[in-house]
């Protein structure tokens, strides 16, 4: 067994890397610009493997890991694209697809949407399942902000970024399956929020326009991410 | 408490039982409670005290006898003699009956196949002893394994008495019991947990439900071995709210088995300190998963996370923890006490052992059975099970609950064993099994399933959460016969998407019914869908008799 210190390497579609031992291959596969997808993952707050767009293949394992959470190993050979893997992806990404309501043309976040980002990425031109077309609130009481949940893909980045950078907790998830959704304080109008802090942080972490400041119209919702690393990396130091 | 002492409890109370010259038992786990067993043991309490019979004859509570579809069960003169859907009214009858003939209208015979085919460990208790007291599960052995496991054994050695025995975890999975609690053994930690997974939720599943109302102490008993054996000083158990009789036979256990010096601080004199606490689980099935029910114990929301790292290494509080379940936390007193070797000589090559199973739906003989591993489908259906009621014909057995598969009368002749399970596209699961006839349809019963885990997925990830409702979706269309052939190949789609991507256990396993009634049943789901027809007559617009 190799000191907890040392270096590990491995391979990433066939190319050679270092890395610490407690990176995941995510880390080590951003570090080397390797693109790998995601929607629930994003740098500077806890990974959770919830959205299943990052599972890579690993040589020797019969399953499929998340590449946001597994750890590296010694001599491990990743493959982060195959046809299944995109198979699999782009299944995924239609899934999310048809879950709510995401009406591109009309949403605030068009054109800087990350689902809608991915999708193109992935080169999804239709979704081959029906929609479920559920009749979700949309929470306006919030001075400066507003959630529409017909937008939203449960990734909980906002959960996240409320308990893990602003402190505050405010956010958190209720009910199961498509029922979930997220809620703020003890599903309270947000705007009655106590805990609230109106940071705006949730809002710029939210990948889709389920979560917008007010007075912004259709692709007018430019998502601000820079704080993240920055705070993140003070928080770093400091400790 | 010191081996001597525990030995003169359970010489008194054999003493005091002995002076009784005729015993009946009166079962009291939940199916029999739930069909006026309760009111069959006051009544007979009530004759006894009128006759002034209360120095030779005793009533007792017990556990469950098994036949619960023939509740309530009484028994008399040990397990001799034992009488079926017996009503408040027939008490003095039966008391009239203790010497003579058995009353003929309630009797059910013992020597059926229902009682002489099984083997019982796990419910060796079961029915016989009083689950209320501790002195009852005294006199027959309880707690010996543990006096002698800390005050004769190392906890290494106690680990490879397990290993030796073969037992494999009999929550599902099958991962062997010795092997997770070496691991758990040599995690380092501040502190260790051991936790009792009583989550049973699997539809028409009563395996642990019965064997926490009819024999709690031993399932005490096996955390306790389980916590020496890995070096535990706290113990959890994870009992779902919804078996309240489970819970307060559970609370008294514990408290007894407290009193007794048997849990909490210096066991037996020993350094050896352990103590249990209950956690009630809110009705989630998502918590069975073990990482789901660590974080129900840590009082966060019920959702799985990633594996590794294992519970054995990371678990509660990210301290090592071993999981098991109620079963096989039950196991472990007989063969701590009888020796590993003896249990592996039961069962089969790579299942040791017994497994208690649920038998439920179209059978003859509903109730809870334990039988040797190795035994054949068909001998649980038509032999123990008496075969389907009302001259109809058999179809498929449903095992393992939602995680699991329906298997076809081609399978019958395999072996109950996990391995053979699992080649069949089935899962041996907690021990859930459920009789399907002629008269059900195999896409409707896969629809069932479906909906099942679709309203207890956590929702969590996509695939599962979105999955299972894209699936139900098709599978109802199919079902309404309006389905087109195109919807059976993305059916099969989302199974395998499921299967390989989802997070937990519970959507990797989600599809099993789906594929399963695919593979045997193919015929049906293109009945729907080409002929608009319901074989079996019980979906959508099709005509014919349903029973």
């Amino acid at each position: 067994m190799s000191p907890p210190t040392g270096a590990k390497t491995l391979k990433i579609d066939g190319r050679d890397f270092g890395a610490r031992p407690d990176e995941t291959i995510l880390d080590v596969a951003r570090e080397n610009k390797i693109f790998i997808p995601r929607m629930c993952e994003l740098d500077g707050l806890s990974t959770v493997g919830a959205c299943r767009l990052c599972l890579v293949e690993v040589k020797g394992s019969n399953k499929l890991l998340p590449a946001c959470v597994t750890q590296v190993e010694e001599g491990m050979e990743v493959t982060t694209n195959s046809e299944r893997l995109d198979r699999y992806r782009r299944m995924i990404v239609e899934l999310l697809f048809t879950e709510r309501n995401h009406v591109c043309s009309v949403c605030v976040s068009n054109g800087h949407c990350e689902l809608q980002g991915m999708a193109q990425k992935l080169g999804i031109t239709h979704v081959r399942f029906p929609y479920r077309y559920p009749g979700e609130e949309v929470d306006a009481s919030h001075d400066r902000f507003v959630i529409d949940h017909n937008r939203c893909i449960l990734c909980t980045r906002c959960v996240r970024v409320c308990d893990e950078i602003e402190g505050a907790h405010t956010w958190d998830l209720m009910g199961r399956g498509v029922e979930a959704k997220v809620i703020t304080d003890l599903n309270q109008a947000w705007g009655s929020s106590e805990t609230c802090t109106g940071c705006g942080k949730c809002v710029h972490v939210c990948p889709t326009g389920a979560l917008s400041e007010k007075g912004r119209s259709v692709a007018e919702m430019e998502k601000r991410r820079n704080f993240l690393p920055y705070l993140t990396l003070m928080r770093e130091e400091h400790e | 408490m010191t081996p001597d002492e525990l030995s003169e409890i359970a010489e008194t109370e054999r003493e005091s039982q002995k002076r009784f010259k005729h015993r009946v038992n009166v079962c009291l786990a939940a199916g029999c409670v739930s069909c006026q067993g309760q009111g069959v043991k006051d009544a007979l309490d009530k004759d006894i005290s009128r006759r002034g019979w209360g120095e030779h004859c005793q009533v007792k509570g017990v556990g469950c006898m098994g036949l619960c579809a023939e509740g309530p069960l009484v028994s008399t003169g040990g397990a001799e003699r034992m009488y079926k859907r017996v009503a408040a009214a027939d008490a003095g009858e039966i008391l009239d009956s203790l010497e003579g003939p058995p009353v003929s209208r309630l009797h059910c015979p013992t020597d059926i196949p229902f009682f002489q085919r099984q083997k019982k460990i796990v419910l060796e208790n079961s029915g016989v002893i009083d689950p209320e007291r501790i002195e009852d599960y005294i006199a027959v052995e309880g707690y010996h394994a543990l006096i002698r496991a800390v005050t004769e054994m190392t906890p290494r050695e106690v680990v490879e008495e397990v290993m030796k025995s073969g037992l494999r975890g009999r929550g599902g999975a099958g991962y062997p019991t010795g092997l997770k609690w070496s691991t758990v053994a040599k995690s380092f930690g501040t502190q260790k947990f051991v936790i009792c997974n009583a989550d049973e939720g699997d539809p028409g599943a009563f395996m642990d439900r019965s064997v926490l109302e009819s024999d709690p102490h031993r399932v005490l008993e096996g955390m306790l071995i389980a916590a020496y054996a890995v070096g535990a000083s706290d113990g959890y158990i994870y009992v779902r709210a919804e078996y309240p009789l489970a819970i307060k036979r559970l609370r008294a256990a514990i408290r007894q088995a407290e009193r007794a010096g048997l849990l909490g601080a210096s066991i037996c004199g020993t350094r050896f300190s352990f103590k249990i606490d209950l956690r009630l689980g809110a009705g989630a099935f998502v918590c069975g998963e073990e990482t789901a029910l660590i974080a129900s114990v840590e009082g966060k929301r019920g959702t799985p996370r990633a594996r590794p790292p294992y519970p054995a290494m990371q678990g509660l509080q990210g301290q090592p923890t071993l999981i098991n379940n109620v079963e096989t936390f039950a196991n472990i007193p007989p063969i701590l006490r009888n020796g590993g070797d003896w249990y592996a000589q039961i069962g089969t090559e790579k299942s040791k052992g017994t497994k208690v199973f649920a038998l439920a739906g179209r059978v003859q003989n509903t109730g809870l059975v334990e039988v040797p591993m190795g035994i054949t489908l068909r001998e649980m259906v038509f032999e123990i099970g008496g075969g389907i009621p009302d001259g109809k014909k058999f179809k498929a057995l449903q095992t393992g609950g939602p995680s699991g598969g329906c298997l076809p009368a081609e399978a019958l002749d395999m072996p109950v064993d996990y391995e053979s399970l699992a080649r069949l596209g089935s899962i041996m699961g907690s021990g859930g099994m459920i009789v399907i006839d002629e008269s059900s349809c195999m896409v409707d019963v896969a629809k069932y399933f479906m909906d099942f885990c679709m309203t207890e997925s956590c929702g969590k990830c996509t695939p599962c959460r979105v999955g299972t409702y894209q699936m139900h979706r098709i599978l109802s269309s199919i079902t309404n016969m309006t389905a087109a052939p195109q919807d059976l190949v993305m059916l099969e789609e989302f199974c395998d998407l499921l299967k390989h991507t989802s997070l937990c256990g519970l959507g990797q396993s989600a599809p099993n019914p789906v594929v399963s009634t695919l593979k045997s049943f193919a015929m049906e789901y293109r009945a729907h869908i080409e002929d608009h027809k319901c074989p079996a007559g019980v979906c959508g617009k099709a005509s014919g008799e349903r029973s």
